[in-house]
C-alpha cells in the first residue's frame, strides 16, 4: 500500500462531495419557492428531502466501504439476480407514476429499482468477463454477456423507461476494452449515423449516399478484385436499415417521440408545445451569461419556467444562476471524475475490478452525455437524471453505491 | 488503443458541451432578452404631462384623463365578443384584426386595443372589466386645450410610432409622444419620467412578488410645466385677422428674441387632434392639399421677400462704403442695364437718396447700390460672397437654430451658385445678371420668421437673439446659451439709423402712410412679390403676395413682425393693415383703427385662391 493510510482514492471522493454539495445548493434554489429559507430539512420540499437523502448516503458509504471487496465479486451473481427479480416484481407490486411502472411505494418512501439495476449489471458483467474461461472474442461468450446486459435493459424498457434502458449501451466501452471486436462498435456507430441521417434528411438521400459510397469504395479497390456480392450485401443491409428506421419512425414511434427528435434536428420549432422544456431550459442557461444571476436570483428558476428543474433539468439552474463559470465548473468536475476513474480502472490488477470500473465510467458517461445534451438542447428529450446533482433518493443512492463499490475495490487492488 | 477510446470520447463530449455552453451563455445574448420577456413583467405608471402657459401666465394646455383598453394576448381567455364590441362600439372583425396585430407585436407585452375611451365608455366598461381576462385599462393623460388657436405652435401628441419605439428605449408601443410644435421640441421636459415596476412572474404568469425586492422600481416623475413666449391674446387676434386668407404672421420681441406670435393661416382648432377623433381629423387636415392647414407657413413657406429686402441691400452698401446717405440716383420709372434689360419702377420724385429710397421703395436706387457693392470687388464671385457673408450674419439662408419643430433655411445665393448656373468659367457672369436680388426677387428666398427676425435686427440696430419659443421651465426663465447670447451682424450700428429713418418715413410719408396708428411711432416696409404656379404644366403668374414688415415703437422697439398674405396684391393692401393692427393690439391692447380692422375682417381672399383651380382664364392683380 503506497497510498494514504485508508487506501481510498480521496480525489474521487472529493469530486463526489463537490458534486453532491453543489447539487443540493441548486436543488435548494430550484425548489425554494416561498418556503422558510432557513429550514433546510423541511420534508415538504425537495431540498429538505434531498438533505435527508444525502445524510443517509453517508451511512450508505460507510456501509459500502466496510464490506470486504471480495464480497462484491463473490455475490455479484446473487445481487444481479435479486436486481432482476426486483425489476420483474415491479409489474406486480410496482406503482405507476407518470405512465412509468418504476417504483415500489413503501410507506412514504418510493424506491426505483432500475437505478440500482445498473450497478448490479456492472457487477455481473465484471464477474462474467473476469471468469477464467471467458473469451470475449468467442461468439458464444459474446452472446452470453449481451444477454446479461439485455435482460435488465428489456425489463426497464417495458416499464417503459427508454432513457434508463439506453444507458445499458454504455457497457460497450467495457466490452471493447476487454477485447470485443471493433466492428461491433463500428456497426453501432454506422447504425446510429444512418438513424440520425435518415431522420434528418429522409431515406432517399441516405440511400443514395450509401450506394454512392459503396460504389466509390468498390471502384477504388477494383485492382484487388473485391467481392461484389459482399459489397452488395452490406449496401443492401444499410439501405434496409435506413428504410426500416424510417418505417419505425413514421409508423411505430408515437408522435411525442417523433417530436422530440424533430426538435433537436431543427425540423420543428414549437416553443410553446413539445419544445417548451428545451426552449425554457436554453433560455434559463443562456440568460445566465458569463457569471450568472447569482444563487437564488435566477428569474427563470424562481418562476419555475423549466419543468422538472430540480430533477432532470437541474443543470439549467446551474447555468442560470452560476453562468458560464458555474456550468464549466460542473462540466469540469464530471470530466475530471471520469478521467480519474479511468486512471483508477487501468491500474487495477484484477479483471473484475477493471471491468467494473469501466462499467461505472460508462454509466456515468451515458448519463452525463444524455442529460446535459438534453438540457443544453443538442440531444432529444430523454428523461434521465444527472448523476449526484439531480434530486432523487434512489438515483443518489444508486450512483453512490455504484461509485463507492469501485472505490472499495480500488482500495484493495493489491490484495485483491 | 483500446484504452484510448473512452478517454477520447469523454474529452470530445466535454469540449462539445463547453462550446455549446459558450455559445448559449456568452456569444448569443438573445436568451437574456427572452428571459426578461417571460420571467419579468414590466408595469408602467404614467405621469401627468406638463402644462403649457403663454408668456403672461395664461394656461393654454392642461390635461384630461384618458383610458386605453390594453390587452396582453397570452393572457386572453375566451370572452363575450358581442357584448365587448357593443360597449366599445367596435366591429368584431376590427377587434379581431387588432388582437392579431397585438399578438404579432408581442404575445406577452401589452398592446393598445382601443385607445382613449370616452368617460361614459370607461365608466360602463369598468364594471364589466373582470369578465375580460387579459384586458385591462391603462390610464394616461390626454391634452385638454384651453384655447382654440395656436394649433401650429403647440403641436399635438399621438401614439408613438414603431420606428421611434425601436430607436428610443424609453418608449413602448402605445405611449404618447409629442409629434409637432412645442409638444415635439420639448417632449422630454413635458413628458416627465414614467415610473416602472418589475414584477417576477412564474410560468403561469402569476405575480410572485417584486423582482429583486423592487430595487429597480421607480416612481413616475411629473412632466415640467412650461411657459412659452407666445402672447395668447396677440396670437388669437392674429389668427382672427388672417381668417379667409393664407399666409403667416411672425412677431418677435426684438430685445429678447422671444416669439410673440406665430400665426399660420388657415389653421385649425387644436382640440381636433385629441382622443379617438384625432385620427380621422388628422387625415382630413392632412389631405387638404389646397389650403394645407398642417403646413406652418410662418416657418416653412419660402417666399421671395420682395421690397423689405431692399433695407438689407442698403445696409450692406453702407457697410461696404460704396455709397453714403447723401448719394442720390435718378430714376425715371425704372432702370436700364445690360443688353437692353430693364427693371421697372413706379413714379416717385427723382433723384433720391437712401432714406426716400426706402420710403418710396425705389427699385432703381437699390439696383444701383447693389451693383456697386458687387462691383467693388475684383471679381463678381468675390463680391457675391462678401454680400452673402453679410446676409449670413442676419441668420438668412440657413436654419436659425431656433427651438421650433420645423423650419426651412430659405436661400441666399453665393458665387458657387451662380458659377454653377452660368457654367463658369466657360461662361462668365456679372453683377447685372444677379440684379433682381437687390429688390428681394431673383434667387433670394426667405421664410416669414426670417423676415421677422431681420426686422427685429433692424429694430435693435444690429444685433439679435436667436428667436425662440420657450420662456420658462417651472417658472424659471431659460438660461440656454443659444437664446441668451447676443449675435451681432456684420453691419456697424451707425448704418442702421438712416435705414430706420427710411422705414419710419414709410409710415410718415411713404407707402404705408395711410396705416399710421395714433400715438405709436412705427417703422415698416411694404413688399410685393411676384409669384407663379403651374396650371396644367404651364407657368402662370398669380396675383402678387402682399408683404409687410414693421417694428414699433421706433425708439424703443417692443415688437417686430413680418406679415405675409398670399396673393394679397400690394404690400399695404393686406399685410400692412394686419401689421398695423397687430402692433396696436400688442402695444395698446385695444384697437383704435377699427376702420382697418373692419376692412380686414370683411375681406376674403378665397375668390383669389379659387382662380387657378377654376380651370378658366383669370385676371390677376385687380
Amino acid at each position: 500500500m503506497t497510498k494514504s493510510s485508508t487506501g481510498f482514492d480521496w480525489i474521487t471522493i472529493l469530486i463526489y462531495i463537490l458534486l453532491v454539495g453543489f447539487g443540493w445548493i441548486n436543488i435548494y434554489s430550484a425548489s425554494l419557492g416561498t418556503n422558510d429559507p432557513t429550514d433546510f430539512f423541511n420534508m415538504n420540499v425537495p431540498y429538505g428531502r434531498q438533505a435527508l437523502f444525502i445524510s443517509l448516503s453517508v451511512v450508505l458509504i460507510i456501509l459500502l466501504l466496510s464490506i470486504e471487496a471480495k464480497f462484491y465479486q463473490r455475490f455479484s451473481s446473487i445481487i444481479y439476480s435479486l436486481s432482476l427479480l426486483s425489476l420483474v416484481g415491479l409489474f406486480i407490486f410496482g406503482s405507476t407514476i407518470a405512465g412509468q411502472t418504476a417504483w415500489y411505494q413503501i410507506g412514504p418512501i418510493s424506491i426505483q429499482p432500475s437505478e440500482f439495476a445498473k450497478a448490479a449489471t456492472a457487477l455481473a458483467v465484471a464477474k462474467y468477463l473476469s471468469g477464467i474461461q471467458t473469451n470475449i472474442r468467442d461468439f458464444k461468450h459474446q452472446l452470453k454477456v449481451f444477454l446479461i446486459i439485455a435482460l435488465p435493459m428489456l425489463l426497464v424498457l417495458l416499464q417503459p423507461d427508454a432513457g434508463s434502458a439506453m444507458v445499458y449501451f454504455s457497457f460497450a466501452f467495457a466490452l471493447y476494452r476487454e477485447g470485443l471486436h471493433f466492428v461491433y462498435l463500428l456497426l453501432g456507430f454506422f447504425a446510429a449515423s444512418i438513424f440520425v441521417a435518415t431522420l434528418a434528411f429522409g431515406p432517399l438521400w441516405v440511400i443514395c449516399s450509401i450506394l454512392l459510397i459503396a460504389a466509390l469504395v468498390y471502384l477504388k479497390n477494383l485492382k484487388r478484385k473485391p467481392n461484389l456480392i459482399k459489397y452488395l450485401f452490406f449496401a443492401s443491409v444499410a439501405v434496409g436499415f435506413s428504410l426500416s428506421v424510417n418505417y419505425v419512425f413514421e409508423n411505430i414511434f408515437k408522435q411525442h417521440h417523433r417530436d422530440r427528435f424533430n426538435i433537436v434536428l431543427g425540423k420543428e420549432v414549437d416553443s410553446r408545445g413539445i419544445g417548451y422544456n428545451t426552449n425554457q431550459s436554453e433560455i434559463a442557461i443562456g440568460s445566465g451569461g458569463l457569471f450568472g444571476k447569482g444563487w437564488t436570483e435566477g428569474t427563470q428558476t424562481k418562476g419555475h419556467f423549466v419543468p422538472e428543474q430540480h430533477t432532470d433539468y437541474i443543470f439549467s439552474t446551474v447555468g442560470e444562476e452560476w453562468g458560464f463559470m458555474g456550468s464549466t465548473f460542473i462540466l469540469g468536475l464530471f470530466v475530471l471524475l471520469m478521467l480519474r476513474l479511468l486512471y483508477l480502472a487501468e491500474r487495477q490488477k484484477s479483471t473484475f475490478s477493471r471491468v467494473y470500473g469501466y462499467g461505472v465510467i460508462g454509466i456515468l458517461f451515458m448519463h452525463f452525455l444524455v442529460n446535459i445534451g438534453m438540457v443544453i438542447g443538442i440531444f432529444p428529450t430523454v428523461g434521465i437524471p444527472l448523476p449526484f446533482l439531480s434530486y432523487g433518493g434512489s438515483g443518489l443512492w444508486a450512483f453512490t453505491t455504484l461509485l463507492f463499490i469501485f472505490i472499495k475495490l480500488d482500495s484493495q487492488r493489491i490484495s485483491f | 488503443m483500446r484504452k484510448l477510446l473512452l478517454y477520447i470520447t469523454i474529452l470530445v463530449t466535454g469540449i462539445v458541451f463547453l462550446a455549446r455552453l459558450f455559445y448559449l451563455q456568452v456569444v448569443n445574448d438573445s436568451f437574456a432578452v427572452r428571459s426578461q420577456d417571460n420571467a419579468i413583467e414590466v408595469v408602467y405608471d404614467y405621469p401627468q404631462r406638463g402644462y403649457i402657459s403663454d408668456r403672461n401666465g395664461k394656461l393654454m394646455v392642461s390635461n384630461q384623463p384618458s383610458y386605453d383598453v390594453m390587452a396582453i394576448p397570452r393572457n386572453l381567455k375566451p370572452f363575450d365578443t358581442t357584448e365587448f364590441c357593443e360597449i366599445l362600439s367596435i366591429e368584431p372583425e376590427e377587434l379581431g384584426r387588432r388582437l392579431d396585430k397585438a399578438k404579432i407585436y408581442s404575445p406577452i407585452l401589452p398592446s393598445v386595443i382601443i385607445p382613449q375611451l370616452t368617460k361614459a365608455e370607461y365608466a360602463y366598461l369598468q364594471e364589466k372589466m373582470r369578465k375580460y381576462e387579459g384586458f385591462y385599462i391603462q390610464k394616461r393623460s390626454l391634452r385638454d386645450y384651453q384655447v382654440d388657436h395656436s394649433a401650429n405652435v403647440l403641436g399635438y401628441i399621438a401614439q408613438v410610432n414603431q420606428k421611434k419605439v425601436n430607436e428610443d428605449p424609453y418608449y413602448i408601443s402605445g405611449d404618447l409622444i409629442g409629434r409637432s410644435g412645442v409638444e415635439k421640441v420639448y417632449e422630454e421636459l413635458l413628458r416627465g419620467e414614467k415610473g416602472v415596476k418589475y414584477i417576477q412572474k412564474d410560468r403561469f404568469n402569476r405575480d410572485i412578488g417584486p423582482y429583486k425586492d423592487g430595487i429597480y422600481d421607480t416612481l413616475p416623475t411629473k412632466g415640467k410645466d412650461i411657459s412659452i413666449t407666445i402672447d395668447a391674446e396677440l396670437q388669437a387676434y392674429g389668427e382672427k385677422l388672417m381668417q379667409n386668407k393664407r399666409g403667416g404672421i411672425v412677431a418677435i420681441e426684438p430685445g429678447s428674441g422671444e416669439i410673440l406670435s406665430l400665426v399660420t393661416a388657415p389653421n385649425y382648432d387644436p382640440a381636433l387632434l385629441v382622443g379617438r377623433k384625432r385620427s380621422p381629423n388628422y387625415t382630413r387636415l392632412y389631405y387638404d392639399s389646397i389650403a394645407q392647414p398642417l403646413y406652418d407657413r410662418g416657418l416653412l413657406a419660402e417666399y421671395p421677400p420682395g421690397s423689405p429686402f431692399k433695407v438689407l441691400t442698403g445696409l450692406i452698401a453702407l457697410q461696404e462704403g460704396v455709397v453714403d446717405t447723401e448719394d442720390t440716383f435718378s430714376c425715371h420709372n425704372g432702370f436700364s442695364y445690360g443688353r437692353g434689360r430693364r427693371m421697372g419702377c413706379h413714379p416717385h420724385s427723382s433723384p433720391l437718396g437712401l432714406v426716400p429710397g426706402i420710403s418710396s421703395s425705389c427699385n432703381t436706387y437699390f439696383a444701383q447700390v447693389y451693383r456697386k457693392t458687387i462691383e467693388k470687388y475684383p471679381s463678381p464671385q468675390e463680391g457675391m460672397d462678401a454680400w452673402n457673408n453679410h446676409l449670413q450674419s442676419f441668420g438668412l439662408g440657413q436654419f436659425m437654430g431656433n427651438d421650433l419643430s420645423t423650419g426651412r433655411p430659405g436661400k441666399i445665393p453665393n458665387a458657387d451658385y451662380y458659377n454653377k448656373i452660368y457654367n463658369y468659367p466657360t461662361y462668365k457672369w456679372y453683377a447685372s445678371a444677379t440684379l433682381s436680388n437687390a429688390i428681394g426677387q431673383g434667387e433670394v428666398l426667405m421664410t416669414p420668421i426670417q423676415l421677422a427676425n431681420m426686422t427685429a435686427i433692424i429694430a435693435n440696430r444690429g444685433w439679435y437673439y436667436t428667436p425662440h419659443i420657450l420662456k420658462k421651465i417651472e417658472g424659471e426663465p431659460i438660461k440656454e446659451e443659444k437664446f441668451t447670447v447676443k449675435k451681432n451682424t456684420t453691419i456697424d450700428r451707425k448704418h442702421y439709423d438712416p435705414v430706420v429713418e427710411g422705414m419710419h418715413q414709410v409710415y410718415t410719408n411713404g407707402t404705408a402712410r395711410r396705416l399710421q396708428v395714433p400715438g405709436i411711432e412705427i417703422a415698416g416696409k411694404t413688399g410685393t412679390a411676384e409669384n407663379f404656379t403651374k396650371i396644367n404644366g404651364k407657368r402662370t403668374q398669380l396675383t402678387d403676395h402682399s408683404i409687410f414688415v414693421a417694428f414699433a415703437p421706433v425708439d424703443n422697439p417692443k415688437i417686430a413682425l413680418a406679415v405675409f398674405v398670399e396673393n394679397g396684391y400690394w404690400g399695404s393692401r393686406y399685410a400692412g393693415k394686419i401689421a398695423s393692427l397687430m402692433v396696436e393690439k400688442y402695444i395698446k391692447k385695444e384697437i383704435t383703427r377699427t376702420d382697418l380692422e373692419d376692412w380686414i375682417l370683411n375681406h376674403s381672399l378665397e375668390d383669389e385662391y379659387a382662380k387657378p383651380l377654376s380651370g378658366e382664364p383669370f385676371i390677376i392683380n385687380q
